[in-house]
Parts: C-alpha cells; sequence; structure tokens
C-alpha cells in the first residue's frame, strides 16, 4: 500500500509561531530523497532551507507559496512506498494524524491547527492541547456514531489521479479521519496507528464539492467548526444542501447546539461560488494566492504583511517625516549609449552587464563625491545630522515578493567593473528572493530605475535614513537641438527627491546637474574621478 | 612550590612568534616542518597509517552526525541544535589525546569530543530534543555533561582537577593512573569572568587541568575582535599558564599540543591554555542566521582551510588513502546518518515523573510527596485523554 507521510511546519527558530512559505522545489510527483531541500521558508529570523524527512515521491502540497503557516501545519505529504496500490491520500495522512494529534474537545479547537508536537520543551502553541476532564458530558461530543461520521464525510479522490492540482484536503476528510480518535486510545508520536487506514476507502462518495473548494484555503482558512462526528442537520436543510451542492461538513454551522441551518448552506454557497470565479480556467494557481473573496465575488481583501508590509510603514515613514523636494533634468545621453555599446565589446566588461543604469550609478557616485553633504541622513533623537564618509548605494529592485531596496556596499571604492558586477549580484539576489535584511540596510543613497516599465520618470519617495533618490527615466530617440541642428537624439529624464530638512534646492539641484553632465559627456568623469 | 617566574619567562619571550599558530599540516596537506614545530614532531611520529587514518574517519563520521543532526532539526525533529560544522580537527585531535582515565568537560558543541569518549553519537541528540538534561552516563565515558552556561564549566574543571591533585592521581610517575582533565570552551568564553577564575585558580594551585579554547572567531555574531586586543592564547601568561596557540583546523598539530598539555598536567607540571583557531563553518545554532553578521568571503576562505579536506590531502600525498578507503567511509558515514535519523524518531517521550529522579542522590520526602501529588495530577486527565500521550 502507498503509504502517506506529512511533514509538518518545523520551528526552525527558538519558540518561532510560523513560517512563511517562500519556494517549492518540488512539486507533486517529483520522487525526493531524505534530506533532500524541498522548500524555502522565511521566518521571524532568517530564510530557511528545509531538508525532507522521507524518502518517496510528492503526493500533496498544502502550502502554497507566499502563504504563512503555523508551526505543526502539515505542508506537504509524501508518498513513501510509491509502487504500493493506489489508496486515498487522507487515510495515510489521516493515520499520522491520529498517533500525533489527541482527540482534543474540539468544539473550540480547530483540527487543522497542527498534527502534534514533533517539537519539544518550547511554547510553540499545537493543537490538541489537553485539558483536565470536567466531569459533566460535554454538549459537543459525538452524539452519533463513528460509522456515520464517516459515511457522512467524503474522502477527496486521491492526489496522485489529480496530478498537478493540489487536492483539496477536504476539511471533511480531516474531520472524518481524525475524529474517531476520540475513541482509539492514543499512542506515541511515530507509532502507526491501528485500523483508520482501512476505514477510509469504504468511505468514499461521488462526491463533487471538494472541487469548489479554493485549494489555498482549504489549507490556510479553514473556519473552526464543530468537532463532533457528524454534521447536525435538519432533513430539509440535508436535501437543500444536496440540491445545492453543498458538503455539508464544509459549511460553518450557527443554529443552536451547533446544527446547520439553511441560511447556512446558502451562506456557504454563496462564498464557495466566487471562490471559483476568482480562479482561471485551467490555472491551478488562484488569481490571488491569498486573501477572503467578499460574498458577493467582487472584492477581495488581502491581509498585510511581509515585504509589502514593510514597504508600507517604510513609505509612511519617510513621506510623512521628510519633507520631499523633487528636481527635473531632461538630457541628452547619447554619448552615455555610445559609451554602453563600446564597453560591451570590451574584453575586461565580457563577463558582466553594462547598461546605462550602470554607468547612472557611476556618475551618482561622482556627483555625490563633489558633494558630499547630501550623502547623510536626519537624526531626529539627538538632533544630528550624520555625514556618512562611505556611499551605500541602493537600487530599487521589483521582485516577486515585492519592492526591496539593497544596497551596494562602499560602492564609492568600486571601480566600474566592480560596480558592474556588484548591480549583477544585487539584482540576481533580489530576483531569488534572497536578499537578506543586512544587504538592505545601512543605504546612504538610492537610484530607482522607473525607465525599464518604459516611465519618463517619477517623483520617488525616499528610502528612510537617506537624504536623496534619484529616479533614472526610460531612454527614447527624439528631436533634440544639437550642435545649432535638429538631429535624433537619445534622451532621457532624471528626478532626485530629497529630503529639505537637511538638503536645500540648491544642492540637490547641483548633484542632478553633476549626474546629467557625465551621462550627456562621460569624459567627464575623467574629470571629476 | 610552583615556579611562576620560570613560566611568566617562557610565556613571554615567544610571544612574538607564538602569534604564529603551531601547524604540522599546511592547508594543501603538506607537512611542515621548522625548528618550532620539532618537538611536536616527534609527538606524532608514532602515529602509523591506521591511526592517521582513524583521525579522518573520526572527522568524517562526526560530520555526517552533525548534517544528520541539522537536518532533523529543520524536519522538527529537535528543538535546538548546535553544529560543529568546521571544528572537527580541534575536537578530535585533542580528545583522540586524552587518556582513558582523563576528564572531559564539554560546552555545548563539543560532539567530536564525545565521540572520542565513547559516547554513542546519536545519544547526545536526547538534550537537543529535550527529553534529557544529559544522554549519557558522564562517569562511564569521563565525559561531563554538557555545559549551556558560557565559561561555568572552565571553574568546574579546575575543582575536578584540583580533587584528582588531592587523591594522589598526579605526578605517581603510572601512567595508567595519572590523571588530567581538560575544558573546552569557546572564543566567547574567554569574555565570562568565570574562565579568568579558573586560570587564576588553575595556576596557583598547579592544577592538572588543560583549558581548551576553541577560537571559532565568532562568539554567536561578535567577532573575535570585539572581545579581545590580544591573541586569546597571550591570556594565560598573565595568569601564569603556559599557552600555545595552534591551528585548530590541523588535526595532527592539535593533536599533539594537548598530548604535550595532558602530560605536563598529569606529571605535576601544572595547568595549560590552548588557544585552538578554527572556524565555524555553519551557524551558531540552528537559531542562527551568519549570513547576516559575515560575509560569504570569509566563508569561502575557511571552507578553504577545510579540516577533513586538509587530512584527506594529507593522505593521499603520503599513498594511505585510496577510493576504496573512500568509498568504505562514505558507507560508514552514510550508515551512522541513517542511524541517527532511526534514533531520534524513535525517541519517545520521557515520563513526566522521571523529573522527579535526579533532584536527590538518595530519597527524600519532600520530592518523594511531591512527585506523587503529580502522578495524581497527571492521572486527573485520563478521561479526555485515555492516557497522555
Amino acid at each position: 500500500m502507498p503509504t502517506f507521510e506529512r511533514f509538518t511546519m518545523p520551528d526552525a527558530g527558538e519558540g518561532l509561531t510560523e513560517a512563511d512559505i517562500v519556494t517549492w522545489h518540488v512539486a507533486v510527483g517529483d520522487p525526493v530523497t531524505v534530506n533532500q531541500t524541498i522548500v524555502e521558508i522565511e521566518t521571524a529570523k532568517s530564510l530557511v532551507e528545509l531538508p525532507s524527512p522521507f524518502t518517496g515521491v510528492v503526493a500533496e502540497i498544502l502550502a502554497v507559496e507566499g502563504t504563512t503557516v503555523e508551526v505543526g501545519q502539515p505542508i506537504i505529504v509524501i508518498d513513501t512506498d510509491p509502487t504500493g496500490a493506489a489508496g486515498p491520500v487522507d487515510a495515510g495522512a489521516g493515520a499520522q494524524d491520529q498517533d500525533q494529534e489527541p482527540a482534543a474537545e474540539a468544539s473550540d479547537v480547530p483540527e487543522e491547527s497542527g498534527s502534534g508536537a514533533v517539537l519539544v520543551g518550547y511554547g510553540v502553541a499545537t493543537a490538541g492541547t489537553t485539558r483536565r476532564a470536567r466531569r459533566a458530558t460535554e454538549p459537543s461530543t459525538p452524539s452519533v456514531p463513528d460509522a456515520v461520521g464517516q459515511a457522512a464525510a467524503p474522502a477527496p479522490a486521491p492526489a496522485r489521479t489529480t496530478t498537478a492540482s493540489p487536492a483539496p484536503a477536504s476539511p471533511a476528510n480531516a474531520r472524518s479521519t481524525s475524529a474517531p480518535s476520540a475513541t482509539v486510545p492514543s499512542t506515541p508520536a511515530g507509532l502507526t496507528a491501528p485500523a483508520s487506514a482501512a476505514v477510509a476507502p469504504s468511505a468514499r462518495p461521488a462526491s463533487v464539492v471538494p472541487a469548489l473548494v479554493h485549494p489555498v484555503q482549504s489549507v490556510t482558512q479553514v473556519a473552526p467548526r464543530p468537532g463532533t462526528l457528524a454534521v447536525r442537520a435538519k432533513p430539509p436543510v440535508r436535501k437543500f444542501a444536496r440540491d445545492m451542492g453543498v458538503d455539508l461538513s464544509s459549511v460553518h454551522a450557527t443554529g443552536p447546539g451547533g446544527i446547520v441551518t439553511r441560511e447556512d448552506v446558502l451562506a456557504y454557497s454563496a462564498q464557495a461560488q466566487p471562490r471559483a470565479l476568482a480562479t482561471y480556467v485551467d490555472d491551478d494557481a488562484p488569481w490571488l494566492a491569498t486573501g477572503q473573496v467578499s460574498s458577493d465575488g467582487r472584492q477581495t481583501r488581502v491581509p498585510v504583511k511581509s515585504v509589502r508590509k514593510r514597504t508600507a510603514e517604510a513609505m509612511v515613514a519617510s513621506a510623512f517625516t521628510a519633507p520631499h523636494v523633487t528636481v527635473f533634468h531632461t538630457v541628452d545621453v547619447t554619448k552615455t549609449m555610445r559609451l554602453v555599446a563600446r564597453l560591451r565589446e570590451d574584453r575586461e566588461f565580457t563577463d558582466v552587464r553594462v547598461t546605462p543604469l550602470l554607468i547612472t550609478a557611476k556618475a551618482l557616485l561622482l556627483a555625490v563625491n563633489r558633494h558630499p553633504e547630501i550623502n547623510a541622513s536626519w537624526d531626529e533623537v539627538t538632533q544630528e545630522i550624520v555625514y556618512k564618509h562611505y556611499i551605500n548605494l541602493g537600487i530599487a529592485a521589483s521582485t516577486p515578493r515585492g519592492l526591496v531596496v539593497p544596497n551596494i556596499k562602499d560602492a564609492h571604492r568600486l571601480g566600474l567593473k566592480g560596480l558592474a558586477q556588484g548591480l549583477a549580484d544585487l539584482t540576481a539576489t533580489a530576483r531569488a528572493g534572497r536578499t537578506s535584511p543586512a544587504d538592505m540596510s545601512d543605504g546612504t543613497i538610492t537610484i530607482t530605475n522607473v525607465g525599464v516599465f518604459g516611465i519618463d520618470t517619477g517623483t520617488p519617495i525616499l528610502n528612510p535614513g537617506e537624504a536623496a533618490i534619484l529616479a533614472f527615466g526610460a531612454i527614447r530617440e527624439q528631436p533634440w537641438v544639437h550642435k545649432g541642428k535638429i538631429k535624433k537624439r537619445f534622451v532621457t529624464q532624471l528626478a532626485l527627491s530629497v529630503d529639505h530638512r537637511l538638503v536645500d534646492g540648491a544642492l540637490g539641484s547641483r548633484l542632478l546637474s553633476d549626474v546629467a553632465a557625465v551621462l550627456e559627456e562621460p569624459s567627464q568623469a575623467l574629470v571629476w574621478g | 612550590m610552583t615556579d611562576l617566574l620560570h613560566q611568566a619567562h617562557l610565556a613571554h619571550e615567544s610571544d612574538a612568534i607564538d602569534d604564529v599558530p603551531l601547524q604540522l599540516l599546511a592547508p594543501d596537506g603538506s607537512r611542515v616542518a621548522d625548528e618550532r614545530n620539532a618537538p611536536y614532531r616527534a609527538r606524532i611520529a608514532d602515529l602509523d597509517a591506521d591511526a592517521l587514518r582513524g583521525l579522518l574517519r573520526d572527522m568524517v563520521l562526526v560530520r555526517a552526525f552533525d548534517t544528520e543532526a541539522t537536518s532533523l532539526q529543520r524536519q522538527g525533529e529537535l528543538a535546538l541544535y548546535a553544529p560543529l560544522l568546521g571544528q572537527e580537527a580541534a575536537q578530535i585531535g585533542s580528545g583522540r589525546a586524552l587518556a582513558p582515565q582523563d576528564m572531559a568537560f564539554p560546552s555545548y558543541r563539543e560532539h567530536g569530543v564525545a565521540y572520542t569518549r565513547g559516547v554513542d553519537l546519536p545519544q547526545v541528540l536526547q538534550l537537543f530534543r529535550g527529553i534529557d538534561h544529559g544522554g549519557w552516563d558522564s562517569e562511564a565515558h569521563n565525559f561531563h555533561l554538557y555545559t549551556l552556561v558560557i565559561g561555568s564549566h572552565a571553574l568546574h574543571a579546575t575543582g575536578y582537577a584540583m580533587g584528582v591533585q588531592r587523591d594522589g592521581l598526579v605526578g605517581t610517575g603510572d601512567p595508567a593512573r595519572d590523571t588530567a582533565v581538560i575544558a573546552y570552551f569557546g572564543d566567547g568564553a574567554t569574555s565570562q569572568g568565570d574562565v579568568s577564575e579558573a586560570l587564576g585558580f588553575a595556576a596557583v594551585n598547579n592544577a592538572p587541568v588543560v583549558l581548551f579554547c576553541q577560537n571559532n572567531q565568532w562568539a554567536i555574531s561578535v567577532p573575535t575582535s570585539k572581545q579581545t586586543r590580544v591573541p586569546i592564547y597571550r591570556r594565560g601568561a598573565g595568569f601564569g599558564v603556559p599557552s600555545i596557540r595552534v591551528d585548530g583546523n590541523d588535526v595532527l598539530a592539535v593533536y599533539a599540543a594537548t598530548q604535550e598539555a595532558l602530560e605536563r598536567a598529569r606529571t605535576g607540571g601544572g595547568p595549560t591554555f590552548i588557544e585552538a583557531v578554527t572556524y565555524r563553518m555553519g551557524a551558531h545554532t540552528t537559531s542562527d542566521d551568519p549570513t547576516r553578521y559575515r560575509t560569504s568571503e570569509e566563508e569561502q576562505h575557511w571552507r578553504d582551510r577545510d579540516p577533513i579536506d586538509r587530512m584527506r590531502a594529507h593522505l593521499v600525498a603520503e599513498g594511505l588513502w585510496d577510493a576504496e578507503h573512500q568509498a568504505a567511509l562514505d558507507a560508514e558515514a552514510a550508515a551512522l546518518g541513517e542511524r541517527v535519523r532511526t534514533y531520534v524518531k524513535g525517541l519517545g517521550r520521557p515520563a513526566a515523573s522521571s523529573m522527579f529522579d535526579h533532584v536527590y542522590a538518595t530519597d527524600h520526602s519532600l520530592v518523594t510527596r511531591e512527585s506523587a501529588w503529580f502522578a495524581d495530577y497527571e492521572a486527573s486527565f485520563a478521561e479526555t485523554q485515555g492516557g497522555h500521550r
């Protein structure tokens, strides 16, 4: 028989409670071996690569990239005996669940919130915390025999047959397999649980509903439901649900004593429909990776976190503490373009990328060297201006994870080639999502290359703690007065925002004018270099 | 009475040249022979081919264990783990110089030393899984439990050594009786008062103790340059303790220097301070992210000085190592990794009552009472649980 093992999110630091899934290195169907890196996660402390604890074939990936997963939640299912006969995923996984998860008084403990504490000695909240016995019988304890519960809870189609799409870990199923642990004496983690694997296959009605369940939400957003074994609903509501194609076990019950009402079914149905709409046809990835779709299907609310959150905080801090002034300059960069073309042919530069941005970065470094007062920071606490004797040149980078502004340390010491290498490294690291906090800290001045989006220029907001930021616009061929005649020339626009608390318009203008002078006539660099 | 004048003189005179760590193997694996290391060369002269291969085997196995343990932490099987990656030579070289009756006091990264003391490596992980305060019988192995408090065990070791001295187990001339004590700590620990106190006590009492500092360059994120203005080994001179700086990634140099120090201790010559200059190639612990405070160039610099590569290169150059040896060792390392994994996964939970077991050496009425109360309390969960996990 195929044996399905779940790997739950570990605590990769001491006492962490959650981590973000950054990149999966494996997909459903991939073979994996013990200790092979399968996923990269980001904790509050660091980026960490997780090695697989099992050898086998990936049966199911339970958490998509970008989601935050609590420690203890399963993230992947691996079939450790893929040559065996097919069987439903959750039978095996559920069995795992069962040995690790004690039967909680589940009326207020979401069952999916963890498959047990593999970690020991730390304060991470795991599901199934045991409580002292209450003498009175719990109203929420199963009132229906186990067998009924299993029959009512459909198992989804096995993941291996649905190939690409992560098989929805149907909440119903999780319940049907974890609930029996109420009656099975729990065993130490790691031992094989008895019997339950044999139960699930028999309970597989041709339910169609799980297909509607959003793959993400089935993992991250399962509402707490009564932990009763069977769904409690009146017969007319059951029929209504069946007619609507709604799986009762997925419905959040609000009726007295945990009964599912007709309204509950309607509310669920309304919510389920737009979820399907939010997903492109034939596309496993939902349109938005996370979020809650409104009941009319016209809005999605996404929690602000991670890079988005940090960007927002930084921009608010900057925009509302530093009074911004922006100056503009339109410049003929034809000679810079010639220089770029020539350097690309140069043997010295064969292994690095020469771009107009590189020359602009160099021009900015030279200009800062002539006006070092701009390379400074306002210290509100001590009421001092901190002048930096080094240039850590920030480059605003748009990455799949959002805006990051890593900087090239001590850029003023770099020659043109070193600078090109620095730019290449920085970009590659940012694209790979590996930019570390150290890479982003202690910047002194920044370039934002809005030109790559075909934009003329913008009024950039300062990176907090810096006094100037240069926006580099798109380079276009334009008619331009050159030596008294109208010629076709390469022209671009530069914009420089400065913190007016410490930089006056005159200084900002002189700096921008110097940058423009080098771009217009690169040989000026020989004079100023 | 100790000849303090003489010792102080010794330590001072050679300061300048001794800043260069003692080396018997260059990073490329070739033997280093100069006037200064001649006495140490003599100490390894009797290491035959099997002994030399054994040192490489030890280092490779310990690293295999280390890799597996790091993975197990990432898989949620261990709460925490402190990798020794990069420090194999410092630990194996010094550990293999110990005699069976010698006593070792480790900090929490000395998995290599544990191995040389006959501790079955997987047992070490009980501590890191959080199910035991130790994991081995420290008396059976003459290997104390891991000490997590930085530097405090330097004092424990010094006190233990003074006890050995008072038991008359020093300077008897019987190599099977004469006993030395060794304490392992890091560069960061030298900033703790305890280590200075230990040096002071060890010196004035002429205690048979070797204070072995693995300077792995980083005290978590604090570099050695933020700990000391002089090379760490020179601290010893101020206390009147003979000191030596050794290349900690050179297993032969570490072996020779430690053997010399242990011999001095056993024969009544008193304490020695050893600074083994090495590098922590991995994280401080699995909770640490070293990329935040050090450069990849620095890491590469030390990867090029890998202690295992160095010893292997030496054996290959001497014609003592071939593909067959390598294949056998690789298989052995893989098997150890597998065994570690199986062992850790098979560790259950200790009975909660075991926390009362070692509070006192003998029965104690208060503890007995508390133990009984706790058992009763635990039993009250049974109705919802069917027993605790």
